[in-house]
């Protein structure tokens, strides 16, 4: 069940804000789809593991050398707010 | 020299032979943009150093220097991929003023090789969509009806290289956002096998199913992007350490004995009429040149669209994570408040720099990754996906390419489709399950809808197995009735 709660709870967790408008929209659009979506529950999986990478992956180690690709202020160059080579938010306690 | 229409090895030899410099490519590409590129709006920024860039390239080759293997070949580059200097936003207003301080290895391995990057292309927001309706930069037409969509998510490279703004793109597709373009706007897309090519530096959305892949005009230009930009790449442990093949040079039309898959789930649809002429013209056509068709089956591939969207929007609810206006990207204005907590920081930032389709998959992925649901979700797809998979190789046993539509229809028109989100998903019906599986996919140009609009054809192959499928691409395009064809808008 998507009401209007579970999805204030999604929002939350996701940490996004959304309307009023955009909830009660999302509640309806994904209370569609996850009902569309349930069709993969009847198919029997017992036993299959799960696939997360579809082909296989080579295992691969990266010399331990410390070097420097950037330096702070082009890590630091796209920063909303930034003091010096340092990323400056506003207070949070 | 006709250079809007020609090949990419016929521009490299050009270049090569002195017939024509770099910079006149450079300026005569970039004329078209200026000229063109207002009615589509495939082009979200233009590098203003490309001049300079092809300058360079032609003092290079006056030193006698070799500038590679597609030297002055002028790319348009999809906004997922990161490009030094150049904004790179994803489509979103969460990146609307980030500047990336490297190239993904696939920009750096085609700058490598010579081309000279004109600027950066329109797509759905983080590649969500398929019809690049999302974008924060505003929707793509397609070229070849100005009232129609060019496809998602990768719109823009499809509109910009159906209308020679260029002479290759590059694009992502993670459910077929470089096949279902491809196949709206009559361009050549190819989605290579998982792992073929370097992930580093593309924005993410769904990790086990993004790669990137060429949209171009012809299977040879597909052929030859593909070699340049493969590769075991040290930045991406999901590589693979396989040999790139010399693709383009082992091209061949000759489909004499080879086994087309026809799949029995994808003919019994509802397909538009004109795909479904489309099809079986294809069908005949490799039947004359000497293939043999065989039906094969993949049952589970009903289950692909449900599974591709559980296993994308949680990876994409996970990747998305990192825009939280801390260290780039936009940030929400918190100048008139005293305090805040973090949560507040967070959600006021996420929640006002990503679009609609972003916050609804977000919701989605979230939902599906959170206590209680995982294992009905999350975890179910993973293993239909393992079916899904199983099944496809088991039909690879019997065939050496599958051949399908991309679409149910030819493109639709702008609106049509963006207020039902379920009904733009299930679009993308045929394309979703190579994704799931790691293969690769491509779309070629062979049909033309009653109403002008381009209609291609879905190839697919085994794993690693590119060469068959572009050779049948190849072998499609030779006798394509709608080559030569091309949109009214040039």
């Amino acid at each position: 069940m998507i009401d209007k709660k579970t999805i204030e709870h999604i929002a939350k967790l996701a940490r996004l804000h959304i309307t009023d408008e955009e909830a009660q929209e999302y509640s309806t659009q994904l209370a569609k789809a996850l009902n569309h979506f349930e069709t993969i529950s009847k198919i029997n999986t017992a036993g299959v593991e799960p696939l997360i990478t579809p082909t296989e992956i080579e295992s691969f180690w990266r010399e331990d050398v410390v070097k420097q690709e950037f330096s702070a202020e082009e890590m630091t160059a796209n920063a909303p707010a930034k003091a010096g080579n340092l990323f400056k938010v506003p207070p949070v306690v | 020299m006709d250079l809007t229409f020609a090949s990419m090895s016929e521009i490299v030899d050009a270049v090569k032979t002195k017939k024509v410099s770099v910079k006149e490519i450079t300026h005569h590409f970039k004329t078209r943009i200026e000229n063109i590129d207002g009615k589509l709006n495939s082009f979200t920024s233009i590098n203003p150093n490309a001049a300079n860039e092809a300058e360079a390239l032609d003092e290079r080759l006056a030193k006698g220097e070799d500038l590679g293997v597609l030297a002055g070949v002028p790319f348009g580059i999809k906004e997922m991929f990161c490009t030094k200097g150049l904004k790179t936003t994803a489509g979103s207003k969460i990146l609307e003023n980030f500047v990336p301080p490297y190239d993904s290895t696939v920009v750096a391995r085609l700058k490598k090789a010579g081309v000279v990057i004109l600027g950066k292309l329109n797509q759905d927001e983080f590649a969500m969509g398929s019809s690049n309706e999302t974008s924060f930069h505003g929707v793509v037409k397609n070229p070849w009806n100005l009232e129609c969509v060019p496809g998602g998510s990768s719109g823009g490279s499809a509109a910009a290289q159906a209308s020679r703004l260029v002479a290759g793109t590059l694009g992502t597709d993670t459910g077929g956002s470089i096949r279902q373009p491809a196949s709206f706007c009559g361009i050549v897309g190819v989605k290579p096998t998982y792992g073929r090519v370097s992930r580093y530096g593309i924005i993410a959305y769904a990790s086990s199913l993004d790669q990137a892949g060429p949209m171009v005009s012809s299977v040879k230009d597909a052929a030859l992007t593909l070699e340049v930009i493969s590769g075991f790449d040290e930045y991406d442990s999901t590589t693979t350490q396989r040999s790139v093949p010399a693709w383009s040079k082992n091209l061949k039309a000759d489909v004499k004995g080879m086994k087309i898959g026809l799949m029995k789930e994808y003919m019994s649809g509802s397909l538009h009429p004109d795909v479904q002429k489309t099809v079986e013209n294809s069908v005949d056509t490799l039947k004359k040149m000497g293939a043999e068709i065989v039906e094969v089956s993949v049952p589970m591939t009903e289950f692909a669209v449900p599974v591709y969207y559980l296993v994308a929007a949680s990876e994409a609810s996970s990747n998305l994570a990192r825009y939280d206006g801390v260290k780039y990207g936009f940030r929400a204005d918190f100048k008139n408040l005293s305090a805040i907590d973090l949560e507040e920081f967070y959600g006021k930032t996420r929640g006002l720099g990503f679009g609609k389709e972003v916050k609804r998959r977000i919701m989605l992925g979230t939902y599906c990754l959170s206590s209680g649901y995982y294992d009905a979700y999350y975890n179910k797809a993973g293993q239909v996906r393992r079916l899904i998979m199983n099944q496809y190789l088991e039909a690879f046993k019997n065939c050496d390419v599958i051949l399908s539509p991309v679409t149910t229809a030819p493109a639709f028109k702008i609106g049509e489709r963006i207020s039902d989100p379920l009904a733009m998903y299930l679009n993308d019906i045929f394309t979703t399950s190579t994704n799931l599986a790691g293969l690769p996919g491509m779309s070629v140009p062979f049909g033309m809808s009653q109403d002008g609009l381009p209609i291609g054809i879905q190839l697919t192959a085994s794993h690693f197995e590119e060469q068959k499928m572009l050779d049948v691409g190849f072998a499609l395009e030779s006798a394509s009735p709608v080559k030569g064809k091309n949109p009214h808008v040039i």
